[in-house]
């Protein structure tokens, strides 16, 4: 028990000598989480509708009034040409062509039957799915106007645990979650390779600590510098984004305290195989684009491939965002979470251990 | 010119003697762009799906089973208890809940209209509004399936057609998106590292010594890793035309030759860091902790810029990696020329312009 208490003096005296890197650790999370969540909105609304009227007609007018009143569209753009429009599709000015054919209000009296034309931007194929069908919606409610139906189903949609649809409810927690994890796992990956590096780790090697105390010397002040940026994350979610978590709060931090467990696991087996803090920060980076891509916030998990998905359950931070999401916006108990809390907390014993096994005193 | 032959040299050992860091190097991308080119999408499929049908009667079974049809959802289970809902909701087992009333079938066959309800998990909004929509575009088809039995008086038919992706996948959104942040990190991580690892280990006093000026000292730190980056740009296009089959459809020396003016430009940045940063973690945190996020963010091929609040948009604009995908966008995908993209060209070497120049003037030729 000494021999840890004097390790952790030396490890939290070299924390708090090196005055930048604190600021790093603690500054650049706030500033991330007041800025970033503003910009991750992923509602596809202000589609830029480039517009080729050829028919001129009262009728196509009232289908374009009928467009501009939507607040999914923005006309930008009247062009004469299918290849003027084209051009604004390839400039980016426009997400979409509507073309309306000359004749289109002729051919509704003569024919009965009328064809537009829709060209969209698929690059962003989502965005592009979502637009042409708010566009086909629309048509087909000029369609039915003033027809006697046979059948009229109306859909009713009610949204749980977000009614307004505020896209920060669901990034804060999740980047909270994103920087905690790159906090924990970059720190202690970085910190036994500098040991190495400047050479410092011979005299921890010719000293009587054990492996297990080493390990637990250097993890414990990452874990407590985790929970403060943890609990600085959660104040700044509710004095900023007035987000107050559904659930226990103490269920959350139970699950924080085991997840960060896992994770500065992980950076420790790191850092015992690395030679350089160069190496270890570029395979800790290899890691971490992994897991915060596939964790399940920018992209939804149920549209992987199987094998992905499979991968995805290998992944801490994909637990982490769920449980955030969980507790905060759902309000779950802990028989939802415990599930979850097992794999974090095997995933931590497994990590550690290694590092323990893998952390050689000699050369 | 010997003398600047002699650094360049001496960098270049210093990145090939490390073999891990070299494997990791040309390793990564490699596996990022192919591993992401497959796996990432923004599209909502396989919604998990709870059907409530309290209706049980034909109607209610003929839209059903169009939805089962739909790969769009996967049926979890039908229940008639409603506290399922929740209960599924909360362990995250469903993420939509159709809802059938009692009266369905009776409504609608004589009153010609009823309601259906749908309950979403909107925990995630984007993926709550996006199944929605599908499912409401399901129930539009279904009604004017019924309605096109009885006598229209008039259609309109639109045609749709979907530009540069007509499959509609996610990696032409994803690979040009994924090279600008790939690129980015590492270019900046590996030189921001250089001269900050050069000062902790004392070798900077011995470069200093020498006499060639610090322009020179800068410029061979850059190229071993110019040259480096040029291969894995190299590598991910080779990837992402046969393995990803995204074709190049504009010029591939106009894209080579761009993707060489972005790595320029990440490389100044990181040696702007690797100036300013008092050790080798700080440079490292400040290249990862600072840029990892906000390029994925701001570069556009997450999250559309035009949502942004508009000093983000701003802000947005200062960050190269979106200029990047711009460019590999439009000459990539869209197949357009260098018309199309002077005005990122001509930022990106601004910015690269102003970190060298900034950089310079900040490189300390004094031990403290």
């Amino acid at each position: 028990m000494r021999t840890i208490k004097f390790l952790l003096g030396k490890e939290l005296k070299q924390i708090f000598r090196n005055k930048s890197i604190l600021a790093i650790i603690v500054v650049a999370p706030i500033i991330q989480l007041l800025i970033l969540p503003f910009a991750a909105n992923y509602e596809v609304r202000d589609i830029d509708v480039s517009l080729v009227d050829r028919d001129h007609s009262s009728y196509s007018r009232k289908l374009i009034s009928k467009i501009q009143g939507s607040h999914y569209f923005r006309l930008t753009h009247c062009d004469d040409s299918f290849d003027k429009a084209y051009r604004h599709i390839e400039s980016g000015a426009a997400d979409l062509i509507l073309e309306i054919p000359n004749g289109f209000e002729r051919n509704r009296i003569l024919e009965k039957h009328q064809q537009l034309f829709i060209a969209v931007n698929a690059i962003n194929g989502t965005k592009a799915n979502l637009g042409a069908n708010y566009l086909i919606r629309t048509i087909g409610e000029m369609n039915n106007s003033g027809l006697a139906q046979r059948s009229n189903l109306k859909v009713v949609s009610s949204n749980w645990y977000n009614p307004h649809l505020n896209y920060k409810r669901f990034m804060v927690p999740g980047i909270l979650a994103l920087l905690i994890t790159m906090i924990g796992s970059f720190l202690t990956a970085l910190n036994i390779v500098k040991e190495k590096e400047v050479g410092t780790i011979e005299q921890i090697n010719v000293s009587p600590i054990k492996k297990h105390h080493f390990i637990l010397g250097k993890l414990i002040p990452f874990w407590v510098l985790g929970n403060v940026v943890f609990t600085i994350g959660l104040l700044i979610s509710w004095l900023v984004y007035g987000i107050v978590s559904e659930g226990n709060i103490l269920l959350l931090y139970g699950f924080i305290t085991v997840y960060l467990l896992a994770v500065l696991g992980f950076g420790l087996l790191i850092s015992t195989f690395c030679e350089s803090q160069q190496q270890a920060m570029l395979i800790t980076f290899f890691f971490m684009m992994i897991f915060i891509l596939t964790a399940g916030l920018f992209t939804p998990i149920d549209s992987m491939p199987e094998w992905a998905q499979f991968i995805t359950k290998l992944n801490p931070v994909t637990y982490l965002i769920e449980v955030m999401r969980m507790i905060i916006l759902k309000g779950s108990t802990s028989t939802d979470v415990l599930p979850k809390l097992g794999v974090v907390a095997l995933f931590g014993i497994i990590l550690n251990t290694w590092a323990i096994f893998n952390y050689k005193k000699t050369n | 010119m010997k003398r600047l032959s002699a650094f360049i040299k001496k960098e270049f050992a210093h990145v090939l003697r490390d073999k891990k860091t070299l494997l990791i190097l040309f390793g990564m991308p490699v596996v990022q762009v192919l591993l992401f080119g497959f796996v990432l999408t923004h599209e909502v499929k396989n919604v998990k799906t709870l059907i409530v049908d309290q209706a049980r009667d034909a109607t209610s079974a003929k839209l059903i089973s169009k939805i089962k049809a739909n790969p769009y959802f996967e049926i979890q289970a039908s229940t008639l208890n409603i506290k399922r809902v929740e209960r599924d909701f909360k362990r995250g087992n469903a993420k939509l809940a159709v809802v059938f009333p009692a009266n369905f079938g009776r409504e609608h066959a004589g009153l010609h209209r009823t309601k259906i309800q749908l309950i979403a998990d909107a925990s995630d909004p984007n993926y709550a509004t996006t199944a929605e929509n599908y499912l409401t575009a399901i129930v539009r088809d279904f009604n004017s399936e019924i309605n096109q039995e009885a006598d229209m008086r008039y259609t309109i038919q639109p045609e749709v057609r979907m530009l540069y992706n007509p499959e509609l996948k996610g990696a032409p959104n994803f690979v040009p998106g994924l090279m600008a942040l790939v690129l980015m990190i590492v270019c900046v991580m590996m030189t921001a590292i250089s001269i900050a690892k050069e000062k902790e280990t004392g070798t900077m006093e011995i470069l200093l010594l020498s006499p060639i000026k610090p322009f020179w000292i800068i410029v061979s730190k850059i190229i071993p890793h110019l040259v480096l980056s040029v291969i894995d740009v190299i590598s991910i296009l080779l990837l992402s035309v046969f393995v990803l089959d995204i074709p190049i459809k504009g010029s591939v020396l106009l894209l080579m030759a761009e993707s060489t003016l972005f790595i320029v430009n990440c490389l100044s940045l990181g040696i702007f860091i690797s100036i300013e940063a008092s050790s080798q973690q700080a440079a490292m945190l400040i290249s990862l902790m600072g840029m990892l996020l906000p390029t994925l963010l701001f570069s556009g091929f997450m999250f559309p810029i035009e949502n942004m609040p508009e000093v983000l948009q701003w802000v947005s604009n200062l960050l190269p990696a979106k200029w990047f995908y711009n460019i590999v966008k439009a000459i990539a995908i869209k197949g357009l020329g260098f018309s199309a993209i002077w005005k990122e060209t001509l930022i990106l070497l601004a910015i690269t312009a102003s970190l060298l120049g900034i950089g310079l003037k900040r490189f300390k030729i004094r031990l403290e």
